[in-house]
C-alpha cells in the first residue's frame, strides 16, 4: 500500500472498509464458515457495486479505475479483503476481467465483462501453476480435433471454482500455452468442492474429461499467450500480496494492543525488550511488505517489464516475513491464540492459504533466481 | 540559469552526458582487499579531486542549499542522481560521515559563520569530517560521554578520547560531542564542538579489525584548546543537536538521506552490473546448481525489499508523511538483510572461504564474513535500532535508566568496587 493516497482513493478505500465493516464484520466470516459457497451472491453483486471488478476494465468497456491505475486503485480493496478477511472472488474475478479485456475478441467480451463486472458473473483461473513452470503430469492440457478443441486433465486446488460460472482454463497446448474460456456447465467438467484452511475462501479441484470446446473459446494469439499467463500470474499477485499486507497489519494492531494491555509480572508485555524487539523486527516486515506490494502494483499497472521480477520478490518476501509475522503474533498471544474463539487465527488461515497458492515462497525465489542470471550472465 | 526550476528528466538528460564527459568509469570491485596506507592516501587524494570536479560541473551537494554551494534540489533529484552515477567512480568517502552526519547537523545547528566557512569547503573536496562521538567507555550510550571540555575564558579545554572514527588519520575536521557539566543529569549537561584534527593536544591512534582493515582510529585529547567559536549551539544543550545527530547518521545507514550522494546503502543498484553473487556463482560453475540458485534468489528478494523500504520511508520522511524516527527501520531493514547476505556470499564462496588463491574468484569471503557484524554495529547498533522502533515509532515503554534525573556525576559507570 502507498504511504499516500489520493483524495479519491482515500473516500474509495473507506467506502470499501465501511462496507465491509457492516456487511461482514468477523462475526459474520465466522457464521458464513459451513456455507458452500463462502458468501452471498448479493453480497458480491454489492461489492461490483462499489467497484471491485471494474477496476482493470476500462470505462469504454463499462469499468473504470480510480486513478487511472487499476491495479493500484485493486490494492486497496485487497487490502480491506484482508483486514477484514473478507470473502468473495476478488482475485479470480480480477484475473478474469483483465485477461478478457487486454485479449478477449469482441464477442468475448461482449459475452463475459457486462455481466461480471454486475458480479452476476463469478469466474475462477484454473492451471495457474503453468505460469510458474512447465507443464505437470496430469495438468490441463489442449489439443486441436477438427474445428474443435479437446481439453483434458485436472488442477487443484482452484479459487471460487466451485461458485464459477465460467472458467478461464490454463492449458499446455501443442504450441505452448494455450488458454480457454470455458463455461463451469460444460460437459466434462467435473468440480469437486474441497476442504479449506480458510473460512470463507472456497477451493475445488477441477477435473477436464476430455471436454470439447470450440476453437473460438480460445482467449488471446497462440503468440502472446505465454505473455498473458505471466500478465495474470501478476495480477493475481497483486491482489494477493495487498491482501496479505492488509491481514498482517490489521493483526500486528491487534498484538500490539495486547502488547500494552497484558500484565505479566506486573508490568505489561510492552515492556519487556525481548518481546519489543520481535515488535521491531515485525514492524519492519510489514514495512518492507508494505513497499513491495505498492511497487508491484504501479509496475503491473503501466505493464513495467520488471513487473515478473518484482511479482516473485513480492510474493518470496511476503510469503515468509508475513506468515511468520502471523506465528509470532499467535506466539504473543499465548494460548489464547490457539483457541478458535479467538479472532488471530481468521488471519492466519488467509495468510496461510495466500502463502500456499500462486506459488510458494521457494518457487518464486527459484523465478528471481532465473530472471536475475538470464539478466546478467549471457 | 534562469529561475525556472529544471525537470528532473531534464537534469538527468544534463547529469548523464556531463558524467560521460567528466568522471572516469568505474573499474572493477574494489570492496575486498585493503591497500598500503600509501594507496589509502592516493585514494582519499583522488576522492577529494573528484568531489572538487562534482562541485565545479554543478552536481555536488545536490539538496545542499545554494547559498552554502549546493544546488537545492529537491530528493528525487538526488535519487535520479544516483542511478545515473552508477557507472563511475564516485567520491563516496565523504557521503558518510562528513556530508551526513557532519553537514546535516551542521546545516540546522551551526551559525551562519559555520555553516559559510564548513558546508562548501565540504562540498568542494577541501574538508573531510569525522564524528568525534563514541568513547571507549560506551559505545550505544553515546549521551554517556566523560569526555569533557572546561571553559578557560574564551577558549575550552579538553581532555577525554573519542573512538570509531573511520579514517581519522587523513581527515580534517571533527564533530565532537563533550560534557560541559557533570552536575546535571547527562542529558542535559553536553555540548557540541568542531575540532579540527590536525593540531596540538590530539594523538591520532590506528585501530587493527580481524581483517585487516585500520581504517578505524581513536583520538586522545590532552589538554586541546578549542575557542568558543568553535561551538555548535548552546551550551550544555547538545543533546538536542545529539538526537538530530543521530537521526542523520540512521538515515544514512539506512539510505533514506538525500545528502549522500551515489551508490551507498539502500541506494539504486548500480544499473549496468548485476548482483555480485550472481557473479560469484557464475565464477565458481554453481549457475546450475539449485541449492545456489535458491540462495542467490533469497539474497535479490531481500536486496530489493531493502531498497523499496528505504525509497519508501525515505519519500515518506521527505514529504512528512512518515515520521523522521521510522529511519530506524530501514537502518535495522539494511544490516539485517546485509547479514544475511554476507552468510549467502560465505555459503556460495563453500570451502575456499577457509583458504583461497589470490586469483580465487571467493579470495577473501570468508574474511568479509568474519566482518559480518560490521553494518549491523557501526552507525547504532541494530539493538538500538530495534529500542528506537519499539518505543519511538510504536509507543512501547522505554527501557529503564539509572541515569536520568541524577547528577552525572553520580551515575554508576562501572561495578561497585568491592571492599577488601
Amino acid at each position: 500500500m502507498e504511504i499516500t493516497v489520493s483524495d479519491d482513493q482515500e473516500f474509495f478505500r473507506a467506502t470499501t472498509r465501511r462496507f465491509l465493516g457492516a456487511e461482514l464484520p468477523l462475526t459474520a466470516v465466522r457464521a458464513l464458515a459451513d456455507d458452500p459457497a463462502g458468501f452471498e451472491p448479493d453480497y458480491w453483486r454489492k461489492g461490483a457495486e462499489l467497484g471491485w471488478t471494474s477496476l482493470l476494465v476500462p470505462e469504454a468497456l463499462g469499468g473504470g479505475s480510480i486513478s487511472g491505475r487499476g491495479a493500484v486503485d485493486l490494492t486497496l480493496v485487497a487490502d480491506a479483503f484482508g483486514r477484514h478477511v473478507a470473502a468473495g472472488p476478488l482475485g479470480p474475478v480480477n484475473v478474469v476481467a483483465d485477461a478478457v479485456v487486454r485479449s478477449g475478441t469482441d464477442d468475448q467480451r461482449a459475452a463475459v465483462l457486462p455481466d461480471l463486472l454486475t458480479g452476476e458473473l463469478v469466474t475462477a483461473w484454473v492451471g495457474d501453476r503453468l505460469a510458474l513452470g512447465g507443464p505437470a503430469p496430469g495438468s490441463p492440457r489442449s489439443i486441436a480435433a477438427g474445428g474443435d478443441v479437446v481439453l483434458s486433465g485436472s488442477a487443484s486446488p482452484v479459487e471460487a471454482a466451485g461458485q464459477a460460472d465460467l472458467l478461464l482454463v490454463t492449458t499446455a497446448g501443442p504450441d505452448g500455452p494455450a488458454q480457454y474460456l470455458v463455461p463451469a456447465s460444460t460437459p466434462g467438467v467435473t468440480i469437486t468442492p474441497l476442504r479449506s484452511i480458510d473460512l470463507v475462501r472456497r477451493y475445488a479441484r477441477v477435473d477436464l474429461a476430455d471436454v470439447v470446446v470450440p476453437a473460438s473459446a480460445r482467449l488471446g494469439a497462440p503468440e502472446s499467450s505465454a505473455d498473458d499467463l505471466e500478465r495474470q500470474l501478476q495480477v493475481a499477485l497483486v491482489v494477493q500480496a495487498a491482501e496479505m499486507v492488509g491481514a498482517a497489519e490489521r493483526t500486528f494492531e491487534f498484538t500490539l494492543e495486547w502488547a500494552f494491555d497484558r500484565y505479566s509480572f506486573g508490568r505489561p508485555l510492552a515492556s519487556y525488550q525481548e518481546l519489543k524487539h520481535r515488535f521491531a523486527d515485525m514492524k519492519t516486515w510489514l514495512e518492507a511488505s508494505h513497499a513491495l506490494a505498492a511497487a508491484l502494483a504501479r509496475e503491473v499497472a503501466v505493464d513495467d517489464p520488471g513487473a515478473a521480477s518484482t511479482a516473485s520478490v513480492t510474493k518470496a518476501y511476503l510469503g515468509e516475513h508475513l506468515a511468520e509475522l502471523l506465528q509470532d503474533c499467535l506466539q504473543l498471544h499465548g494460548g489464547i491464540g490457539l483457541t478458535s474463539d479467538h479472532d488471530i487465527h481468521l488471519y492466519l488461515r488467509r495468510i496461510t492459504a495466500d502463502r500456499s497458492v500462486h506459488g510458494l515462497p521457494a518457487d518464486h525465489r527459484l523465478r528471481v533466481a532465473d530472471l536475475e542470471i538470464a539478466r546478467w550472465v549471457a | 540559469m534562469s529561475d525556472e526550476v529544471e525537470s528532473v528528466e531534464a537534469f538527468v538528460e544534463r547529469a548523464r552526458s556531463w558524467l560521460a564527459e567528466n568522471m572516469p568509469r568505474r573499474e572493477g570491485d574494489r570492496r575486498r582487499g585493503f591497500g598500503s596506507d600509501e594507496e589509502e592516501l592516493a585514494a582519499v587524494a583522488r576522492a577529494r579531486e573528484l568531489q572538487r570536479t562534482l562541485f565545479d560541473g554543478g552536481f555536488a551537494g545536490i539538496c545542499f542549499p545554494r547559498e552554502y554551494g549546493g544546488q537545492g534540489l529537491g530528493p528525487a533529484y538526488q535519487r535520479a542522481f544516483d542511478e545515473v552515477c552508477a557507472p563511475y567512480e564516485m567520491p563516496s568517502v565523504f557521503n558518510v560521515p562528513t556530508f551526513v552526519p557532519c553537514g546535516a547537523v551542521l546545516l540546522e545547528f551551526g551559525t551562519e559563520e559555520q555553516k559559510r566557512q564548513h558546508i562548501p569547503a565540504m562540498l568542494r573536496g577541501e574538508e573531510l569530517w569525522m564524528q568525534f562521538l563514541s568513547e571507549p567507555s560506551g559505545g550505544s550510550d553515546v549521551a554517556g560521554a566523560l569526555t569533557t571540555a572546561v571553559r578557560d575564558g574564551d577558549e575550552w579545554v579538553v581532555n577525554g578520547s573519542k573512538v570509531w572514527t573511520t579514517g581519522a588519520w587523513w581527515s580534517d575536521y571533527g564533530l565532537c560531542l563533550l560534557r560541559t557539566n557533570w552536575e546535571v543529569p547527562k542529558h542535559r549537561g553536553l555540548s557540541v564542538f568542531i575540532v579540527k584534527i590536525r593540531q596540538p593536544g590530539i594523538e591520532v591512534q590506528r585501530i587493527e579489525m580481524i581483517n585487516g582493515s585500520r581504517e578505524f582510529c581513536q583520538e586522545f585529547m590532552t589538554d586541546l584548546r578549542l575557542p568558543d567559536d568553535r561551538r555548535v549551539g548552546e551550551v550544555d544543550d547538545g543533546w538536542t543537536i545529539g538526537r538530530r545527530w543521530m537521526f542523520h547518521e540512521r538515515n544514512a545507514m539506512g539510505g533514506g538521506s538525500p545528502y549522500t550522494s551515489g551508490p551507498g546503502p539502500g541506494h539504486a543498484a548500480p544499473a549496468d552490473e548485476g548482483d555480485p553473487l550472481v557473479a560469484l556463482a557464475r565464477d565458481t560453475g554453481q549457475l546450475d546448481d539449485p541449492r545456489a540458485r535458491d540462495l542467490i534468489g533469497e539474497a535479490h528478494v531481500l536486496k530489493r525489499a531493502a531498497s523499496e523500504l528505504s525509497e519508501r520511508l525515505g519519500r515518506g520522511m521527505a514529504t512528512g508523511a512518515v515520521p523522521d524516527t521510522a529511519a530506524a527501520i530501514a537502518r535495522l531493514m539494511t544490516a539485517v538483510v546485509d547479514q544475511r547476505r554476507i552468510t549467502i556470499q560465505l555459503d556460495l564462496a563453500g570451502a575456499s572461504a577457509a583458504g583461497w588463491a589470490d586469483d580465487d574468484p571467493a579470495a577473501g569471503l570468508g574474511v568479509t564474513y568474519l566482518m559480518r557484524q560490521n553494518t549491523s554495529i557501526g552507525g547504532g547498533t541494530t539493538e538500538m535500532a530495534r529500542n528506537n522502533i519499539s518505543e519511538r515509532v510504536l509507543g512501547m515503554p522505554r527501557e529503564r535508566t539509572l541515569d536520568k534525573d541524577v547528577p552525572f556525576r553520580e551515575v554508576p559507570k562501572g561495578p561497585p568496587a568491592t571492599s577488601s
